[in-house]
């Protein structure tokens, strides 16, 4: 088994390879405004820097966010795309249980990303395995309640100290924590989402600046 | 035959998913997945939209159009995409796709310019673009006159509008006549029924002392939408088929006098119409009637290549590599104002070199 994982959910392009037992390489850039630039290169430096062909890998790995869309989109087009051009399956794994997952937290917490316009996405979690909550997107107060008390993995949760006081590590997603489980889920028997994206936000249903009323109210 | 280059094109800028296939200047595939129904009720197209059916259609309509094609992947010479210009969120979804196909089939990448490639497509039609073309380009998103002596180096704006597209004019008065969206068919199709002449229109910028060659539909957009309105209030019926006749006859009239203008000042005797625009039959007729008068040579190709789609990249990109144009490089970037004079984005070439190379030895045992 050969995993390439990815994921630009968040502001970290970030890559790994996985063979069902350990993590063989990984790599992170943390630059939000330039996925599309920068993940492909940096599969064929990981893939190079292992000494790894690309018809070696028998599944793709991908963040499905929640994330701001345009990155998220980046990282959910390259992994369909390997996945037609290798004829591999292509699995989905939220964004948020790649960090929960890479966190060393043992009782309930909370990870909490950057959803922009002040807002985080976010979810609870039992355990680094266990989900409790679907993936949200809310602003930090009116959540105040519901993370009281509970550690926070996540930029999102340095971002509002009000909301999240107890701010634990990671801070970003790395694709060898989502790599690492989902070779951990295959390996139990487990079936993995398809690739969709968690957009969470219906889009913006605005037409481009250049379209005028030219009626006079 | 056999040994013109073999590509695939994928075009994302604005609200369609189109991959095409081409041999040389032989079209063996145009699928295309549009996401114009979703738009319709905003009356214009939502990048937002437009990208999330970008990202949901790529690979069926990929598959699509190889077996539409009848072509393996591996035996494809290259892969190009639109990298601009156009909705830059939507343009990306198509860049990450084509680099990503084309680096996992060991094939080169060519980055190709929107405009560009209207005009190239032209050449599945009719064969080799003359040289040099005169190319009237007029759709929802852009209106130029360019000039090009070779589509894959040199492109000159001649003129462009300096404020609406011609498309959009269209969309807003059938918007403003509660014809829908978009606008172009419905309002030729009514046309087709009313008088051209009988309102009177302005026609921009065709005043003795403006530009000869650029464009301007936003008075036009106003005049027609303050002449409705006038109408509306008054209590009378709007003759919706004599104002779009009139309407789109001040397009199209100004369209073609500067485009055959530009060809005599510039003695090409060539010249192309592509974009949406071009399937409107009255810009057509009118552009053939003036052209035949002035002695030029009116190319103009059939409505389904002169929308967005892929098979107008694939015949830029196939022409790029018969042309053995420098590969754009796996940090390939979208680009939404990449200028009309900039046919294809190469690679630096020490990059490119090195990052090749290193593709090969990843993909073949
Ligand atoms: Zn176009």
């Amino acid at each position: 088994m050969l995993l390439l994982a990815l994921d630009t959910a968040t502001p970290a392009v970030t890559v790994a390879l996985h063979d069902g037992t350990d993590v063989v390489a990984s790599s992170a850039q943390v630059d939000a405004r330039r996925h599309g630039e920068l993940l492909l290169p940096a599969v064929d430096r990981l893939l190079a820097g292992a000494g790894l062909r690309l018809d070696a890998v028998t599944g793709i790995v991908v963040g499905v966010g929640p994330g701001p869309y345009t990155g998220l989109r980046v990282g959910l087009m390259t992994a369909d795309t390997f996945g037609l051009a290798l004829g591999v399956p292509v699995y989905g794994l939220c964004t948020l249980d790649g960090l929960a997952y890479a966190s060393d937290l043992a009782g309930p917490f909370v990870v909490a990303t950057d959803a922009r316009r002040k807002e985080v996405y976010w979810a609870r979690y039992a355990d680094p395995r266990t989900r409790l909550s679907d993936p949200a997107v809310d602003r930090p107060a009116d959540i105040a309640d519901e993370v009281a008390g509970l550690p926070a993995v996540g930029a999102g949760a340095l971002l509002y100290p009000d909301a999240f006081p107890d701010v634990r590590e990671p801070e970003h997603v790395s694709a060898a924590a989502l790599a690492g489980l989902a070779a951990e889920r295959l390996a139990a028997g487990e079936e993995l989402a398809a690739p969709r994206p968690l957009y969470l936000r219906r889009p913006d249903a605005q037409v481009p600046k250049n379209y005028k009323v030219v009626t006079p109210k | 035959m056999a040994d013109e280059p073999l590509v695939l094109g994928i075009e994302t800028s604005c609200d369609e998913t189109g991959v095409g296939v081409v041999r040389g200047t032989t079209l063996l595939a145009d699928a295309i997945a549009s996401s114009v129904d979703e738009h319709a009720r905003f009356g214009g197209v939502v990048p937002e939209v437009a990208s999330r059916a970008h990202l949901e259609a790529m690979v069926p309509t990929i598959d699509r159009a190889l077996k539409e094609a009848g072509v393996s992947p591996k035996d494809l010479d290259g892969i190009a995409v639109t990298a601009g210009p156009g909705l830059a969120g939507a343009l990306l979804v198509g860049v990450s796709a084509a680099k990503t196909y084309a680096y996992a089939l060991g094939k080169p990448l060519y980055g190709v310019n929107h405009l560009a490639s209207h005009i190239c497509v032209d050449q599945l039609e009719h064969g080799a673009l003359p040289e040099p073309t005169m190319a009237l380009l007029v759709s929802g998103g852009h209106s130029s006159l360019l000039l090009s002596t070779d589509i894959t180096a040199d492109v000159r704006p001649m003129g462009a509008t300096i404020d609406d597209a011609a498309g959009e004019a269209f969309d807003k008065i059938a918007r403003v006549l509660n014809l829908g969206f978009p606008g172009g068919p419905v309002i030729d199709r009514y046309a087709r029924e009313g008088d051209p002449k009988a309102i009177a229109f302005p026609r921009g910028l065709t005043g003795p002392r403006d530009p000869v060659y650029d464009f301007s539909f936003s008075g036009l957009k106003t005049s027609v939408a303050r002449w409705i309105e006038a109408k509306r209030t008054a209590g009378e019926e709007v003759p919706v088929r004599d104002v779009a006749a009139s309407f789109q006859e001040a397009v199209v009239d100004v369209l073609t006098r500067k485009a055959v203008r530009a060809c005599k000042d510039e003695g090409v005797d060539h010249l192309m119409i592509g974009g949406g625009v071009a399937a409107n039959s009255r810009l057509r007729a009118l552009a053939q009637e003036r052209c035949e008068a002035a002695g030029i040579r009116l190319r103009v190709p059939r409505p389904k290549l002169c929308t967005d789609n892929g098979a107008m990249v694939a015949a830029l990109g196939a022409e790029m590599v018969a042309r053995g144009r420098a590969a754009s490089s796996w940090d390939l970037s979208a680009d939404s104002s990449l200028p009309v004079t900039e046919p294809h984005v190469p690679g630096r070439p020490h990059d490119h070199d090195h990052v090749h190379e290193t593709a090969k030895d990843n993909l073949y045992s």
